[in-house]
Parts: C-alpha cells; sequence; structure tokens
C-alpha cells in the first residue's frame, strides 16, 4: 500500500458522506480502506459515476498492497495467496494464509492417486468454530511424459481443488493446461534454461506461474522482470528452499529478503514466494516419522517467514495437523480477537449434580478452561459469556463482564438454573470474584468464587463440590 | 469472407490493444495475413525474423480475434504466411521474449535496529566462583533471530523439566522418565546424559499447599541434590503459588548461593522483591514472568531494575508460552513485538527471552488419544503428534525472538535444537541437489 493515513485515501473519495457504503462518513470509510476491512467497490459512487473514474484508478494503485495477489484454481476452492503490506503480523495482519499443497506423482496407479487426492480435498480439522482445511493437489511429472501427464491431471481435477503442475519440461506442462482447461493451476515451474516456452504458456492459458532460481536472487529478479514486461501478472517465486545445513540457512535469508525488498517498494520481485518443505525428503532422513517431523518443521519456518505457498508430501495427521494450525495462528487477524459463540456449552456428559461454571467468549480463555475441565474429567456446564472476545480480568475491569451481562447470557442460552440442574449454584472464575455479591442478586442462585487460574480448577472441585448445603 | 490485413494495419491495430480501445474494429470470418510486397530474395535470416514477428502478431491478432468470438486456431494463419522460415513453430517464436532482461537483486538492512540485546549468563564454573562445568549464554542479539543483519552471537538453549515428586504427564511424555520420577537428581541426570539438555529446570511443586505443602527446607534439599547430579546451569522453578513462591525461592536461592542459577519467576502478583532480593543477595539471575501483556513485561523490568536492583545482566523474561492452536498468535506476535521494540531502542524490553515450551502438553492434539469430533479427520497416534506440537509451539517462538526453552519430551528437544541451530548455521550438512525434486522418489 503506497498510503498509510485515512487522510490520503479521503481526498479520493466523493466526500460527500452519503452513508451508502454503510459508513456514516467518507473519513470513516477512508479508515477502512486503510486497515483494508473495506475496499473501493464498497463505495457505490466512485464505481458508478463517470467523473469518478480516474479518482478510482489511482486510489485502487495507491491502496494494492505491495506483495501481489496471486489466484489458483477456481470456484469454491480457489485460493489467493500473496497480498502482504506488513513484514510483522502486529503492523497489521497477514493476509491469505500459506497455501498447503500435497504431491502426487504421474507415475502413481490408478487407484492410489484418486485416494491420496481424496485424503487431501476432504482433510478437515475443527478449529474455533471453523474447519482447517488443505488446500490443493501438487502432481509432479517423474514421468515426463506428457500423455502420463495428462492422464493424470485428468484424474485430479475431477475431484476441483487448486493444482500446481510441476515439470521443467513445456510439452507436459502443455499437455496438463490441455487436460484441464479453465483449471488455472499454477505452472511449475519457468527456470533460466525453458522460460521462453514457459512463460509462453503462461501467457497462452492465462495461468498464474512460477519462476526458479535456487539461490540466485539476480535471476529469479531477471526472469520476473522479463516476464512481467511480457505481460505476465501471475508471478510466483521458487528461490529455492534447501533442506538442511548452511542450504537451509541461504534458503531462510533468501525468503526474507525477497519479502523484505518487495514491502519497501521493489516492485520487480514484489510476488507472493513457494516453499518446498518436500525436500525433507531428500535430505537423507532414512526414517518416515523423522523425515516428516523435519518436513513439518521446514514448513513451520516458512509458515512463519513469508512462504505464500508450499509442497509437501507427508499426509501423517501429525505432520498436517500442526502445519495447518501454524498458518492458521499466524494468519489470524491480531486485531480481532478470536471469540466463541456465546452459550452454554457441556463438558464431558454433565446432568442434574453437575457444576455449572461460566467464562468469557474470548476463545483463548473459553478453550483454556475447556480443556481444564474436560482433560481432568469434570463433567460440567459451561458458559461463555459474550465479553466482545476480551479475557477475563480485562473484561471485569473494562465492564464486559457484569453481572447484567452474565444474567443476560444465561437467559440467552435458555439454560435454567432452578431446573435444569438440582444446586442452584454457578461457579465464577477467580479473576470475576469482584461480581459475587451482584451475582447472587441477579441470578438469585448460591455463588462460588473458582480459583484465579482454571489449572487449579481440579482441586477446587474436590475441596468445593458438590457445594455444602 | 475473408478480409485481408496487411502487415502494417495489424502493427497498428496492436498500437491499439496496447491502449485498450478497440472501438470500431471489426473482425469477420477468418484471417489471412498477406505479406506481398514485402519482396522475394531476401536475406533467409531475415526471413526467419519476420517470419518470428509475423508469428508474434499472427497469435496476439488471433487472441484479439478470439476476443471479439471468432473462433480462430492458434498458430493457423502463420502456416500460409509466405516468409515464414521453416522449422519455426509458434511456440518457439517467443513473441514477447527475447533475451533475459538482466536484474540485481539488492536490499538494505535494517536500519532502526539499533539496540543491542543484553547478554546474561547462566551458571558459574569455577573461574566464576561456582561449581558448573560450563555456563550458557543468552541473547546479545543485533537483529531478530536468524535474520541476515547482524550475526547471532549466542545460540538457542534448552533446559528440560524436572519436578520434585512423581506427577502426571502425557503418556509419549511420561513413558521417557517413569524410571527417575521419584529421584529429582537421577532425573536431571538422564536429561543431560540421555536426552542433551544444556540446562535442567527443578520445579518444586511439591510446596504447592494444595499439592503436598512440603516446606521451603525440603526444596532447598532438592536443589542441592539437583546441583550434585549435573554440572549443567540450572533454573528453580516454585509451585505457582504466589504467597509460598517468594519463601520457597529465597530458600532455593541461598542453598545454590554462588551458581548463578536462574530464578523462576518474579511476577506482578507475587513479593517479587523478595525473590530479586535473593537472588542479587545470591549471584542468581531472574527471571520476569508476565502474561502476554507487553506493557506488564515493561513494569516488571522497571521494578525489579529500579525498586529492586537488579543488574541488567541478570535479567530474563517469560512473557508466557500459549500452545500452538491455544492461543501461540498471541504467544507468538508478544514476543515479536518485545523484541522489535528491544532491538528499536526500548531499553526496558532488550533481555533475552525465555519460555515455557511444555504447557504445548496442554493442547489436546498434544495428548488426547483421538479427535473428540467425529468430523474431524483422523488425528494419527497420538505418540507422533505429542512431541511436533511442543516443536512447533518453540519453533515459532525461536523465530520470534525467544532465547530460552523449558521443554519435556526427548524428540522435542531434539528436533528443535538441530532446526534452530541449522538456521542459526552451526549445521553441516551434505549439500542436497534440489534441482530434480520434481523427479524424487519418495
Amino acid at each position: 500500500m503506497k498510503i498509510n493515513s485515512p487522510l490520503e485515501a479521503y481526498k479520493y473519495l466523493p466526500q460527500t458522506n452519503c452513508g451508502e457504503c454503510g459508513e456514516a462518513t467518507c473519513m470513516a470509510f477512508a479508515s477502512k480502506l486503510i486497515d483494508r476491512s473495506g475496499k473501493t467497490t464498497d463505495c457505490l459512487p466512485l464505481i458508478k459515476e463517470k467523473k469518478f473514474a480516474k479518482k478510482l484508478a489511482e486510489l485502487d494503485r495507491l491502496l494494492a498492497p505491495e506483495i501481489r495477489e496471486v489466484v489458483i484454481g477456481v470456484g469454491d476452492r480457489a485460493v489467493k495467496i500473496g497480498g502482504d503490506d506488513v513484514l510483522y503480523r502486529h503492523k497489521l495482519t497477514f493476509f491469505n494464509k500459506t497455501k498447503m499443497f500435497f504431491d502426487v506423482t504421474d507415475t502413481m496407479e490408478d487407484a492410489a492417486l484418486v485416494d491420496r487426492v481424496k485424503s487431501i480435498a476432504n482433510f478437515k480439522k475443527f478449529y474455533v468454530g471453523r474447519n482447517l482445511l488443505i488446500d490443493g493437489v501438487a502432481i509432479r511429472s517423474v514421468s515426463n511424459d506428457p500423455a502420463k501427464f495428462s492422464a493424470a491431471v485428468k484424474k485430479v481435477s475431477e475431484v476441483g481443488i487448486p493444482m500446481i503442475f510441476c515439470s521443467f519440461n513445456p510439452a507436459v506442462l502443455k499437455a496438463g493446461l490441455e487436460a484441464a482447461k479453465d483449471a488455472n493451476p499454477l505452472l511449475y515451474a519457468a527456470n533460466k534454461d525453458n522460460w521462453k516456452e514457459v512463460g509462453e504458456l503462461a501467457l497462452e492459458y492465462n495461468v498464474p506461474v512460477v519462476v526458479s532460481a535456487i539461490n540466485d536472487l539476480d535471476t529469479l529478479k531477471s526472469l520476473t522482470k522479463t516476464f512481467s514486461d511480457a505481460g505476465i501478472k501471475n508471478i510466483v517465486l521458487d528461490p529455492g528452499t534447501y533442506p538442511s545445513g548452511k542450504g537451509m540457512k541461504d534458503s531462510f535469508t533468501n525468503f526474507l529478503k525477497i519479502r523484505r525488498a518487495g514491502i519497501m517498494g521493489d516492485t520487480e520481485i514484489a510476488y507472493p514466494i513457494l516453499a518446498l518443505p518436500f525436500t525433507a525428503w531428500m535430505s537423507g532422513i532414512s526414517d518416515p516419522v523423522s523425515a516428516s517431523y523435519w518436513e513439518t518443521a521446514m514448513a513451520a519456518v516458512f509458515t512463519i517467514r513469508y512462504g505464500d505457498v508450499m509442497i509437501l508430501h507427508s499426509l501423517e495427521p501429525y505432520a498436517t495437523l500442526p502445519e495447518v494450525h501454524l498458518a492458521e495462528t499466524i494468519y489470524t487477524d491480531p486485531r480481532t480477537p478470536v471469540a466463541v459463540d456465546s452459550k452454554m456449552y457441556k463438558v464431558g456428559t454433565p446432568d442434574e449434580n453437575s457444576p455449572v461454571l461460566f467464562t468469557t467468549n474470548f476463545a483463548l480463555t473459553y478453550y483454556t478452561v475447556e480443556s481444564d475441565l474436560s482433560s481432568n474429567g469434570i463433567n460440567c456446564y459451561l458458559l461463555a459469556v459474550n465479553t466482545d472476545g476480551i479475557g477475563v480480568e480485562a473484561a471485569v475491569a473494562g465492564g464486559q463482564l457484569t453481572a447484567d451481562k452474565v444474567k443476560d447470557a444465561f437467559e440467552k442460552s435458555g439454560f435454567d438454573l432452578k431446573t435444569d440442574v438440582n444446586h442452584n449454584t454457578v461457579i465464577t472464575p477467580g479473576l470475576a470474584a469482584r461480581l459475587q455479591g451482584d451475582l447472587e442478586d441477579k441470578l438469585g442462585a448460591k455463588v462460588l468464587v473458582g480459583p484465579m487460574d482454571s489449572g487449579r480448577l481440579p482441586g477446587f472441585m474436590e475441596k468445593n463440590w458438590p457445594p455444602k448445603k | 469472407m475473408a478480409k485481408k490485413v496487411k502487415l502494417s494495419e495489424m502493427t497498428d491495430m496492436f498500437k491499439d490493444m496496447e491502449i485498450l480501445s478497440l472501438e470500431g474494429v471489426t473482425i469477420e470470418g477468418d484471417i489471412e495475413l498477406d505479406l506481398s510486397g514485402l519482396g522475394g530474395g531476401f536475406d533467409p535470416m531475415l526471413a526467419a525474423l519476420l517470419g518470428q514477428e509475423n508469428a508474434i502478431l499472427a497469435q496476439h491478432f488471433a487472441r484479439l480475434a478470439n476476443m471479439f468470438g471468432v473462433p480462430v486456431g492458434i498458430g493457423a494463419p502463420v502456416a500460409g504466411a509466405p516468409g515464414a522460415a521453416p522449422g519455426i513453430s509458434p511456440a518457439l517464436a517467443a513473441p514477447k521474449f527475447k533475451d533475459l532482461i538482466p536484474a540485481k537483486f539488492d536490499v538494505a538492512n535494517i536500519a532502526e535496529w539499533t539496540n543491542q540485546i543484553q547478554e546474561v549468563p547462566i551458571g558459574n564454573t569455577s573461574a566464576d566462583g561456582g561449581s558448573r562445568g560450563k555456563r550458557v549464554l543468552l541473547g546479545g542479539e543485533k537483529a531478530l533471530p536468524f535474520f541476515p543483519d547482524a550475526p547471532m552471537p549466542n545460540r538457542n538453549q534448552v533446559t528440560i523439566d524436572v519436578f520434585d515428586m512423581r506427577l502426571g504427564l502425557a503418556k509419549a511424555v511420561k513413558e521417557n522418565y517413569d524410571d527417575v520420577m521419584d529421584n529429582p537428581g537421577e532425573w536431571a541426570k538422564k536429561n543431560v546424559e540421555k536426552f542433551n539438555a544444556d540446562m535442567i529446570t527443578i520445579h518444586l511443586i511439591s510446596t504447592d499447599p494444595l499439592i503436598k505443602d512440603t516446606s521451603p527446607k525440603d526444596a532447598a534439599k532438592t536443589v542441592e541434590e539437583v546441583l550434585q547430579a549435573v554440572d549443567v546451569p540450572i533454573a528453580i522453578g516454585g509451585s505457582g503459588n504466589p504467597q509460598k513462591d517468594p519463601e520457597v525461592l529465597a530458600k532455593a536461592a541461598e542453598v545454590a548461593e554462588g551458581e548463578r542459577c536462574l530464578i523462576a519467576s518474579a511476577s506482578l502478583n507475587l513479593d517479587y522483591a523478595k525473590i530479586a532480593e535473593a537472588a542479587v543477595k545470591y549471584d542468581h539471575d531472574i527471571l520476569s514472568w508476565t502474561q502476554l501483556d507487553m506493557n506488564a513485561q515493561k513494569e516488571l523490568n522497571r521494578k525489579l531494575m529500579k525498586q529492586c536492583n537488579v543488574p541488567r545482566d541478570r535479567i530474563i523474561m517469560d512473557p508466557t508460552t500459549a500452545a500452538l492452536g491455544y492461543g501461540l498468535d498471541y504467544a507468538y506476535t508478544n514476543m515479536e513485538r518485545i523484541r522489535l521494540a528491544a532491538l528499536m531502542g526500548d531499553e526496558e524490553l532488550t533481555f533475552p527471552m525465555s519460555s515455557g515450551t511444555t504447557n504445548a502438553w496442554g493442547a489436546r492434539e498434544s495428548w488426547m488419544v483421538s479427535s473428540p469430533l467425529k468430523e474431524d479427520s483422523d488425528w494419527g497416534p497420538r505418540e507422533y503428534r505429542g512431541p511436533i506440537w511442543e516443536i512447533i509451539t518453540g519453533l515459532s517462538l525461536a523465530i520470534a525472538g525467544n532465547d530460552l526453552f523449558m521443554m519435556m519430551h526427548p524428540t522435542s528437544v531434539a528436533v528443535l535444537k538441530h532446526i534452530t541451530q541449522t538456521l542459526f548455521g552451526s549445521i553441516e550438512a551434505e549439500p542436497v541437489d534440489i534441482s530434480n525434486w520434481i523427479g524424487a522418489e519418495v
């Protein structure tokens, strides 16, 4: 982004405060543009009225992220990579989390290929109210045979998730493109030997393309410059990912340098970066568990430091679970606290004798309390009170957690302390102890003050549950 | 209804296309190139070049035609072009490409990183007046970890946990320690000799009034036992009980006098002054622990320095580790912000950092047999899931700026050390030719 204050963006807006974007003023809308929570297309006059066309174009140019956005695939599962404006997530947030592609080869037996592609496409891990997914399939042409590659591409494309075509042979890539017309795959890769032919394919089929120059940033930049001059916009960079020793340190350094240059305004290298944790399997580690671990560690390094898309091999859950979780972690917007639904949750299998607790709907607090309870086998009811996603201590201090809010949350959840349990008792977090008296009045229930840390709930329960009459 | 187009006309149209205004152009039917007028018998090289140029133009023209809904086969028009030299196909003609445009990549270092992180030693050798076999150095960085802006002087260090009593641990962890869990000295020895620990952390959890309520004197005995058993530097942790810890840690500091242990922890919710006083008096470092809040961290560090007169080279920060999937996003960002602020001149934050990486074992993905949710894909065997959860939690924080890791699983320790030392640049390995990765047999 070339501008960073709402005032600068405001200059390009109609300045009529018409409210059509949903904001009361153009200035308020300008701040949304700057923090990227709003888009220029939300300003109807700007896009509809001809007299604003120039301003719109200029504003779009100024607001465009430093790192170009590239789309791979089509339809619901198409993925977008790149689009970042900062080097550290707390400065704004990172956009478009790292996309994970798992490999198949064009030499695999049909049944095995289909199985593997399905398990990639169907992978699902529940996390904070959503599912974490695997993004796509990278098809490696081990055969180097256009016909074989074409056949593999046909099978993979039936599943409908984004693809990366991997070959340095333009004839193989072309066969793949012919087999999956309109699937918008990412071509891997153009290098200093085949760039003319691969570049031509990228133009002809209008698909994104990787340029590859291993540990040679001058050549990498030369390739992007040449492609960009020829009208290729959707470029992804492969500076090489060495799996071990000093080579890996070099690769890490290259990723840092490329992203830093891009964010600082070197538009010729400001493209998304592809990482290849896959190379862990070439590092000479003999047992598959260790290789998987190493691949996962490499994936973590390049998820944090600027890998936008990566190709991996191990589909073992111990490898994929931390990979998808870390991508989510690094790309979660630090500007908005993660919250869970405000409602009554059951932990284990509670009955009418079970304790009733409440906490905040701040996801971190909620999941901590919930896992402290469930891992200790405490069957109970746990109410998540809507505190706008703020933790207990801060919410009590800031007035987001009050006796009224707790009462309101009970009512909305449909849980009745007098009939759903036989003890009419509620346990408050220790950090909300000061609400005790007020809560007893508002809820008409007995209120116990729990420990300061939910990790101490087991000891607390031993002493205090069931409550003394 | 064929319409003949001259080369010059095509070039003109092309010019138009560049500025995206093609109003008024109509194209109907097949496209034929008429190159008459170029004359015959000219230089074959020129013919080849012209052929290439034709192919380029023809392709773009065909695309253009396609845009207007005229079905055209790419390359088809070229076939009849008399000027085209044999053997030059449109694919090779590479319309927009001639030669690689040369480029030089360059990027500056970060100028704002002006401050150095304080270097803090842990452990006194005989030369320092203690009995440790080695001393561990933390901090000293002038850039984010592993960044090329400045060399990173000290590698990451791992201290493996020992508890002063048998306790419940995740199965994958416990099976490594079952034989030594009743003997802190043996436990410490195993961590060093078998699992390659750089340091040992002894957690005095039995002192918690809610656990065994053992006395500070008992705790001190355990500390002595561990100091005898191993000669690596040690960290001494309390039970986490804010009433009891100051008393327990002060006593532990006293019996470990002169060994330069890391006393864990001073925090804002207990009598940090008492702990800090004992640490300084008996020649130890102090762990300044706050909960995911950079401003609280500044406040506590300030209090330790100004109120308690703790020298700068005795402070290590623990800004709290939340596990992967359970708040690591906050822990990661908190540490990265702290380290960046320190590098850019915030003197209240220029200290090495420590992580309670063991917290990763609180994440259900690390210890639960299988997912409690039916919709989840298979979680696989937990024996392999747990260690990697601890590795990724720690590794992320290593990249954010963390220097010291308190860990538990031997595999986690080994992999974390290997990857951080690889990024540090101290691991030698056979170079791998990755250019052929596409065809690699895996």
